[in-house]
């Protein structure tokens, strides 16, 4: 592409734009229709997290970890309870295990139905994004049922989760997952098998398995590469080695592998693990327990530091926290998997066009919160 | 009723022939703009209430008093076009001024230029030229000329973006669009509307309709390749890259609001019209009857013109909801390497069933 050669134009896509998922900035440059270079800027929505966290204690930390990927809220709120219990070496009990996994995956169908509806939107389809967003509506119910909020729900705490579950939960979740999986098939009628949008999102943005493991890109995008990289299944935490599901990886069914179909068509098949997870889960969670029992009185952990992953939505979020043996952690980093998924854009999308800049930004699935932190 | 008409019975026309001509223009005009803008707020309607139920919601519902929805959210395009009137008219400092504030009007008469040929009834058509079908395609395409000026009067990088690409687009999508109606030129040896219309009565079998899709396979073809480019004429989804809200804001609309974005909005519901007026009349039998022998009089032509058009323009916007939206080089090769080709080889194929069938 590009033979001719025209004068440069530098475009600003945002921070007011209505696909740039946040307020991220694009400064790309473009000759006509063709991008030839993106800078993606970022820092709109930072809020010193890390920071903040330096200056909290320990509990204070959870809500914070909501609002960096508001959109799988309770994953980051596991990630970092998952690592605080490894650097305090607390057992929680069965049943709070159970309904993290329940939790966990729950909130991993709501965020891939947010990513794939608004990646929808990105490449014109307005219609499957409000099937999507009707669905996630359950799973926010759920949500609303169990500790009272839909978006930020500070619900796993150290040594165990806020609320118990409330009377009927598991018939509410298997009622949802009876719905909810005869849906797929809806939204791979109606968006993934579509002609037009198989045109504009096969053999786009391909990103190398090399590349993306050279630029540290985790999750769906990673295994939309082909590479077969799950935290849940590679480094098992939690409980998630008892489950029987698999990891779904690009295969390059439309086109190339590691092109913006394949990261598409790996949430979708990722949203239908997670149901295989929940019903194992639902299937297997002990009848009764205290959730609170494990809950340390005073939660001041021992001189030290760890590093932990767990696998987010968008891929390998981990959490270092240094400990000085106060009740405010001495350093918290959080490693965000949106973060390096933005890192790549530059690479995958130079030389296409100005619509394939957006429909490849659709397909990272970033979350401007979480990059921003 | 045509123009003629009207001149004729003036008394002062011999008199005054050109101030007859104008009165008489004037008198047409004033009912057609009415009629735009009616038809506008019910397809806003329509496209709120279909797109709602394809959607699974309910769309506007409002019980309020006064102009708030009313029932069944009846009057929520009332209420739109009452807000567009009322808003702040912007106009960026870095504008051309001129061209900006006339480029919503160019395009708006594009679109309302052609309704002077469209035949509504047996009798109701303001001008049954002898190029009526022509005339309708060269006028239809005036509108670039102001989504031209509208993209670079706003002095805006996205409106530039948007007008380059419907220009590109529009002027594209001309081609196989006239292409397919010289095939219905040669059948009916006129380009007349009512003419059109009148060789495609009676039926075939006695009971399927002998409307010029049903005349020969390749007329079934020329009538979606006629459709899907008028669908990209008017920049609907999945061709509606000029505007795609997602990667252009708004496109050459960006820098306009108030009643000045309305009349862009306005034309696009009429552009809609008439490409979906113009398929009825060239394919579909305008305003003939597809039930043999009854509802042939001009009050029933009126309906059946109507319901043919109107479900046309549903299924554009059965296509808007349905459907992503194409790059801007897929739209161009599907025009140039697809639609093209085939409405040259489709005139063909029209010549010779037309010499050895017909």
């Amino acid at each position: 592409m590009g033979v001719v050669q025209g004068d440069q134009m530098v475009l600003n896509i945002g921070p007011q734009h209505p696909s740039t998922h946040g307020v991220l900035r694009l400064k790309v440059v473009t000759d006509g229709e063709i991008v030839s270079d993106i800078t993606p800027i970022i820092g709109y929505l930072h809020r010193c997290f890390e920071k903040h966290c330096e200056n909290s204690t320990y509990e204070q930390v959870i809500p914070y970890t909501d609002r960096c990927d508001y959109i799988a809220s309770m994953n980051n709120n596991f990630g970092y309870v998952v690592a605080m219990e490894e650097l305090m070496e607390i057992k929680v009990p069965e049943r709070v295990e159970y309904i993290r996994v329940i939790m966990a995956e729950l909130n991993r169908i709501a965020s891939h139905l947010l990513a794939l509806g608004t990646y929808g939107l990105d490449v014109g389809a307005f219609t499957p994004f409000l099937y999507m967003f009707r669905d996630r509506e359950r799973i926010l119910d759920i949500f609303e049922l169990t500790c009272g909020a839909r978006l930020l729900y500070n619900y796993m705490w150290v040594g165990g989760v806020s609320h118990d579950l409330p009377v009927g939960f598991v018939e509410t979740v298997y009622n949802f997952l009876d719905y909810f999986e005869p849906k797929v098939q809806e939204y791979n009628d109606i968006l993934t098998f579509n002609k037009i949008f198989i045109e504009r999102t096969a053999d786009v943005g391909v990103l190398l398995p090399e590349v993306a493991i050279s630029f540290g890109v985790s999750g769906p995008n990673l295994r939309g590469s082909g590479v077969k990289w799950d935290i849940r299944k590679d480094e098992p935490y939690s409980i998630y080695e008892r489950f029987d599901f698999d990891v779904p990886v690009g295969q390059g069914l439309v086109g190339t592998m590691g092109d913006c179909w394949d990261r598409f068509y790996v949430r979708v098949l990722e949203m239908i693990e997670s149901t295989k997870i929940l019903r194992q889960a639902l299937k297997d969670i002990p009848a009764n327990g205290d959730v609170h029992q494990a809950l340390p009185k005073k939660i001041r952990p021992p001189k030290g530091s760890i590093y932990r992953r767990t696998e987010s939505p968008r891929g390998d979020l981990g959490y270092y926290i240094i400990s000085d043996g106060s009740p405010q952690p001495y350093r918290l980093k959080m490693r965000s998997p949106a973060f390096t998924a933005l890192s790549v854009l530059n690479e995958i999308s130079r030389g296409w066009m100005l619509s394939d800049v957006i429909a490849v930004l659709g397909s990272l699935d970033i979350v401007l919160g979480e990059i921003d932190r | 009723m045509t123009v003629d008409q009207l001149i004729d019975w003036f008394p002062i026309s011999a008199t005054w022939p050109g101030l007859t001509f104008l009165l008489a223009v004037l008198i047409c005009a004033v009912p057609v703009f009415l009629f735009i803008a009616v038809y506008a707020l019910v397809v806003i309607y329509g496209e709120l209430k279909i797109s709602s139920f394809m959607q699974d919601k309910v769309g506007p519902m409002g019980q309020g008093v006064g102009l708030h929805a009313w029932r069944w959210g009846l009057l929520q395009p009332v209420a739109d076009a009452l807000k567009l009137i009322l808003k702040e008219d912007i106009i960026p400092a870095s504008a051309d001024k001129k061209l900006f504030i006339l480029a919503p009007f160019i395009v708006f008469i594009g679109a309302f230029i052609a309704f002077s040929a469209l035949p509504f009834s047996q009798t109701l058509i303001i001008a049954d030229m002898n190029i009526g079908v022509f005339y309708i395609l060269a006028v239809s395409s005036l509108g670039v000329i102001g989504l031209i000026m509208a993209g670079w009067s706003s002095n805006n990088k996205w409106s530039l973006y948007g007008a380059m690409r419907s220009a590109a687009q529009i002027i594209s999508y001309e081609i196989p669009a006239a292409l397919s109606i010289i095939a219905v030129i040669m059948l009916t040896s006129t380009m007349s509307m009512q003419g059109i219309i009148q060789y495609q009565s009676g039926f075939i079998w006695g009971f399927l309709p002998n409307w010029l899709i049903f005349n020969n396979p390749f007329m079934f073809v020329a009538f979606f390749i006629f459709f899907i480019s008028g669908v990209a004429e008017c920049n609907r989804t999945p061709f509606d890259i000029p505007e795609a809200e997602s990667e252009l804001v708004a496109g050459a609309f960006t820098e306009y609001s108030g009643m000045r974005y309305a009349f862009f909005f306005l034309s696009e519901y009429a552009n809609m019209f008439v490409v979906a007026g113009v398929a009825a009349t060239a394919f579909l039998g305008g305003w003939q009857s597809p039930i043999p022998g009854i509802f042939n009089s001009p009050a029933w032509g009126l309906w059946w013109f109507m319901s043919k058009t109107m479900f046309l323009i549903f299924v554009m916007i059965w296509f808007r909801w349905t459907f992503p939206r194409l790059r801007v080089d897929q739209l161009m090769s599907a025009c140039w390497k697809g639609f093209t080709p085939i409405a040259l080889v489709n005139i063909f194929g029209v010549g010779i069933w037309y010499l050895t069938l017909g």
